[in-house]
């Protein structure tokens, strides 16, 4: 199929960029890696865009440690932050989700922001957002503003950014003296959407879990997080099966999704106590 | 003088080597031609509004908005093109029963399946003419959908075609023995509901066809992405009133194929219809959306069967009831009951037994159509044999290679004919096995086997044996009235500087038909390969021939060409022998070289010879023939297919706790008779098995009850994918066919026949101790999770 776009400017800032969208009565489209965008275009399930190309802006772009925040720029490539030495140190959950997503190619022009504005509600980062209790940092006519990560994702391929918004970079707490942050996903195919994923992390505080591809938007599992602070792990995979109400498609139905959220679940306790599964 | 294969020190030894691919560099270097890269003047593009229900009455179009679209050039409906195109019916004599409605190259009254085409419309680009086929209206009025297979017959169900009486398309029940008799004394039956998914074929490259029609020659050429440019040939000729003389097929570089690129589609059809009636080029190529609702698929079946075994193992008899949907049409023209017919005649294949009942019973449906793809009906036979003899096996405490071993027929054994009537020539299926299990080690891989168990890992071990149709003659289509060629022909000439032209009529898809071809000639003739430049797919240029289907290329056309091969060399020497007063049965060809036999002196090179031949000719005696162009055909007659047989082998693990199956290894010994070219034939299972693979875990069309397609795209059809295949280990027995010179058999699609069984059953292996079976593919996770007890809904 061919797409059909209602056009495309290349925005030389973040400023300019917001000026492009004002300015496209609504019909304005930001476009980062393009990696899902372009493909929804080529299935014309997304006709007649203002494409406003924000990849240029390199002040978008980045990683920085600021005291005990970790600061990550929506145009920075998932490769990049798979690659990252501060990632890697500060929050190492996002590390591993990288491997979980897609393929190289895919990576290497895929953005954090663009995954995180995108919300597919199987992606990885979005619920490692919401189980890092990350940040989301956009920028719109009016200023800027700083949004929560359960304030963030609203529903399939929905976020609360609005249309006239840039997401600009995403914060989060580092990770504490013996924090461990643990990933678990099981999909058809290494590359392949997450049939359900999980992270899990252990802070002195408690336990977070965040669960994706079982509903809508990724969702942070608090009675099975409280079962696990109370050392039931049982107890806790029987919270999360109540927890979520996952959708059945052509490649699993929801029955299967629960169970799986319970294995993983499982699996990861038991690599966050160092035993093998 | 007869080739001494045996000998790999023989001169011009090319046959039985792996040699260099002629068209690899240009592939590889991004210059190959393929119908989407040929641009001609005036082109235009065609693009399809198609059916988005499974079955409707077509009523009012409205075609006024995608008229207005900038570059639109003119719109054709069903209406349109009936009248300059005569609608086919997909029928066989031989297959007795058969029926199929007519079929337009665009719906007329009624659409059947989503992806049927309605309306085409032509425009200056492919985007233009999308635009505005998506702004065409067409009033559906919707029909009830038949979805499913196993109720399509019964009584409430609507019919599709109601003149035809009933959904059933075909219907073929074969006996042999006293079935019942044989289930009712037996020490042991073993029954099981095995399933396979509907695929398709998902070629790299897509349908993609070009068509031009010339008013002042009378004549249409057609650049077309296909395994058959002379079937071809005559369905245009045919239904758009052309003599068959004056319709050219050209086959360039095509993008895989396995079997979806050998069948009549409407759009194709509805694109050659509208060249003509336009006087313009016409372009369509099919995006992956198409491909996925309008590419043929198959595997569709569901099927009931049992075994019956005695103390010892021998199998008494098998029962097989097989139930496929084809979708609303028959597919033109090798039709839609090929598959399951191919179902009876394989079920059983490796065995010797003496009671055999096989039924298929093929339905009408609101779906895609479905049609012949790679291994057609192999892997359903294959699943269903070996999935049975497992469960036999297992029943009586058996191991399943010693079963095995006790049912297959002896190697010694041939010619023989199965109980589903089958001739087999001459199959090595003990010498086989024994291969396979010494490659395996099939005692270390055990003891891996339960010291993984130790641990808490399931992992299982799955054997498949199986047979493979190839080499067809006219019985496969010919004698059902269908024109598709079972011989096949190939000119050699030698040229000017000594370098030599193949011009063949079988077809390249990617597979290396050209290197099979340039190594044959290169060692009939006597000279490299790399000067021999091979020729085919065109019509007005090759030999007619078959093209590419059911695992020929090599058989046939590789005879072919090395008969022609050899004829030239005969030419050559009755010359170089006049030149040289030598005799000509003392003189050889090697490596471009006239030498003498016995001593391998060279005394001229062949471009001397085509000096004299070709501008000094008044120096040769009057009367010597000098003919450096020889032409032969090739067709088999004394068995209807060249069976070939093999075996596969399994080892995975399954994660009880995820349903995940983790392929560890897969091997294949196979005989597909003489070897031409090792790396070749080793590539051609390889592809194959991951194919297989792909059925048995991955591929499944879904269709929701509406006769919706539910998975239209590559992140929904899942292929398998390098990261999960597992090494593959490939090697041969060679049985040569005494039927040609060349001794080969198909090698292209054992691969895919033989896999899935193998995963299917060290699945169940792996699943045995904890009581759980699987039998319907793909086994997903969820599958196996259900079959282990571990869901609750
Ligand atoms: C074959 C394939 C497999 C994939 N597998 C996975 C996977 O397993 N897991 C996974 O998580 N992802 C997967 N992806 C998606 C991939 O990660 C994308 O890169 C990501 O979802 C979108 O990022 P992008 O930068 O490409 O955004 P784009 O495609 O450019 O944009 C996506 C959407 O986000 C909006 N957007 C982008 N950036 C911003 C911004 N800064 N501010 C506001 N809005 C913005 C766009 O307007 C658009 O609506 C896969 C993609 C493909 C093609």
């Amino acid at each position: 199929m061919k797409a059909s776009a209602g056009g495309y400017a290349r925005a030389e800032s973040v400023r300019h960029a917001l000026d492009l969208l004002a300015g496209s009565e609504g019909q304005g489209r930001v476009l980062a890696g393009g990696q899902s965008l372009v493909a929804a275009m080529n299935m014309r399930l997304s006709v007649g865009d203002l494409l406003v190309d924000i990849s240029k802006i390199s002040e978008l772009s980045g990683v920085a440690v600021e005291g005990d925040i970790l600061r990550i720029g929506a145009l920075t490539r998932h490769a990049q932050v798979g690659a990252d030495a501060q990632i890697k140190t500060h929050a190492p959950l996002l590390t591993a989700a990288v491997s979980h997503i897609a393929h190289a190619a895919i990576r290497n022009r895929g953005t954090i922001g663009g995954a995180l504005a995108h919300a597919d509600p199987a992606a990885e980062f979005p619920a490692c957002a919401l189980a890092l209790g990350a940040t989301m940092h956009a920028e719109g006519p009016s200023g800027t503003r700083g949004i929560a990560a359960d304030e963030f994702f609203e529903d399939v391929f929905t976020t609360s950014l609005s249309e006239d918004e840039i997401l600009t970079s995403i914060t989060m707490p580092i990770a504490e003296q013996g924090e461990v942050q643990i990933l678990e996903e099981v999909a058809r195919r290494s590359g392949d959407y997450a049939l359900v994923g999980l992270c899990l992390i252990k802070r002195a505080v408690g336990h977070r879990i965040a669960v994706f591809s079982v509903g809508p938007r990724p969702i942070l599992a608090t009675n099975a997080m409280a079962a696990l602070d109370q050392g039931d792990v049982d107890a806790a995979v029987e919270a999360l099966s109540n927890e979520i109400d996952p959708p059945s498609d052509t490649q699993a139905s929801s029955a299967y999704r629960r169970h799986l959220a319970g294995v993983l679940l499982r699996r990861a306790v038991c690599r966050m106590k160092g035993e093998t599964a | 003088m007869t080739i001494p294969f045996n000998n790999p020190d023989r001169p011009n030894s090319y046959i039985g080597r792996t040699v260099p691919r002629p068209n690899a560099t240009k592939l590889v270097q991004g210059r190959g031609r393929y119908v989407d890269d040929i641009v001609l003047p005036r082109m235009l593009h065609v693009a399809f509004s198609r059916s988005p229900v499974a079955h409707a009455k077509i009523g009012a179009i409205d075609l006024d908005e995608a008229k207005a679209v900038k570059g639109v050039v003119r719109i054709f409906t069903g209406a349109d093109l009936a009248e300059v195109c005569t609608p086919w019916v997909a029928v066989l004599a031989h297959l007795k029963g058969l029926k199929s409605p007519p079929e337009h190259p665009l719906a007329v009254d009624r659409a059947c399946w989503v992806g049927e085409p309605v309306v085409a419309v032509v425009a200056n680009t492919r985007a233009a003419a999308e635009e505005a086929a998506s702004l065409v209206v067409v009033d559906y009025e919707e029909l009830p959908a038949v979805t499913d297979t196993m109720t399509a017959l019964d009584k409430d169900t609507p019919v599709i075609h109601p003149e035809l009486g009933d959904n059933l398309a075909f219907r073929r029940l074969h006996e042999e023995g006293d079935v019942d008799a044989a289930f009712k004394t037996a020490h042991k039956v073993v029954s099981a509901h095995f399933r396979t998914a509907r695929h398709t074929g998902v070629t790299l490259e897509p349908r993609s066809i070009l068509v031009d029609w010339n008013p002042a020659e009378g004549q249409m050429t057609a650049y077309h992405a296909t395994q058959a440019p002379h079937m071809m040939q005559t369905v245009f000729a045919k239904h758009l009133d052309i003599p068959e003389s004056r319709v050219r097929v050209i086959c360039g570089d095509v993008g895989g194929s396995y079997g979806i690129k050998v069948h009549v589609y409407p759009d194709e059809v509805a694109t050659a219809a509208i060249a003509k009636v336009m006087g313009r080029p016409v372009k369509f190529i099919a995006d992956r959306l198409e491909s996925f609702s309008t590419d043929i698929h198959a595997r569709d079946h569901e099927i009931e069967a049992k075994i019956a075994v005695d103390v010892d193992g021998k199998i008494l008899a098998i029962d097989v009831d097989d139930w496929t949907g084809i979708g609303p049409y028959s597919v033109y023209p090798r039709t839609s009951a090929i598959e399951g017919n191919q179902v009876v005649n394989l079920c059983g294949g490796p065995y010797d037994f003496a009671n055999y009942r096989a039924q298929t019973t093929v339905v009408f449906q609101n779906k895609t159509p479905t049609c012949q793809y790679r291994a057609v009906g192999h892997p359903i036979a294959v699943a269903i044999t070996e999935g049975l003899v497992d469960m036999a096996a297992a029943a009586i405490g058996m191991d399943p290679v010693e079963i095995r071993r006790r049912n297959m027929y002896a190697d010694d054994a041939y010619p023989v004919t199965s109980p589903a009537k089958m001739k087999f020539e001459g199959l090595s299926h003990h010498a086989s096995m024994d291969k396979l299990i010494e490659m395996i080690d099939y005692d270390a891989l055990r003891a891996d086997q339960a010291e993984a168990r130790k641990q808490g890992k399931y992992r299982g071990i799955g054997i498949a044996s199986f047979i493979e149709l190839t080499n067809p003659s006219p019985f496969m289509y010919g004698i059902g009235g269908a024109r598709i060629s079972a011989q096949d022909g190939c000119t050699v000439r030698m040229d000017p500087d000594g370098s030599v032209v193949a011009l063949s009529g079988v077809t390249e898809q990617g597979q290396g038909t050209e290197a099979m071809l340039s190594q044959v000639v290169a060692e009939g003739v006597g000279v490299k390969p790399s000067n021999v430049r091979v020729i085919t797919g065109d019509t007005q240029v090759t030999p007619y021939g078959g093209g590419t289907w059911a695992s020929r290329g090599a058989g046939i056309g590789g005879e072919a060409a090395l008969q022609a091969a050899r004829a030239l060399r005969d030419s050559i020497l009755e010359v170089a022998a006049a030149m040289l007063q030598a005799e000509a049965g003392k003189l050889d060809i090697r490596d471009g070289q006239i030498v003498d036999l016995e001593s391998g002196e060279e005394r001229m090179p062949l471009e001397e010879l085509g000096r004299i031949v070709y501008f000094r000719g008044d120096t040769l005696p009057k009367d010597l023939p000098r003919e450096l162009v020889q032409t032969r055909h090739f067709i088999t007659m004394d068995y209807p297919f060249a069976f070939t047989n093999g075996v596969q082998a399994s080892y995975l693990e399954v994660d009880t706790d995820t349903g995940v199956v983790t392929l560890l290894k897969h091997w294949c010994v196979e005989d597909c008779g003489r070897v031409i070219n090792p790396q070749l034939v080793d590539e051609q299972i390889r592809g194959g098995i991951v194919q297989g693979l792909g059925g048995a875990l991955y591929e499944e069309i879904h269709y929701d009850e509406d006769g919706q397609l539910l998975n239209g795209s590559m992140a929904d059809y899942l292929v398998p994918m390098a990261a999960e295949m597992p090494d593959m280990v490939v090697a041969h027995v060679e049985t040569p066919t005494k039927e040609s010179e060349l001794g080969a058999k198909g090698a292209g699609e054992a691969g895919t026949a033989g896999a899935p069984a193998a995963v299917m059953n060290a699945i169940n292996d792996a699943l045995r101790p904890l009581g759980a079976q699987v039998a319907a593919m793909p086994f997903t996770p969820e599958r196996i999770l259900r079959a282990l007890g571990k869901i609750n809904d």
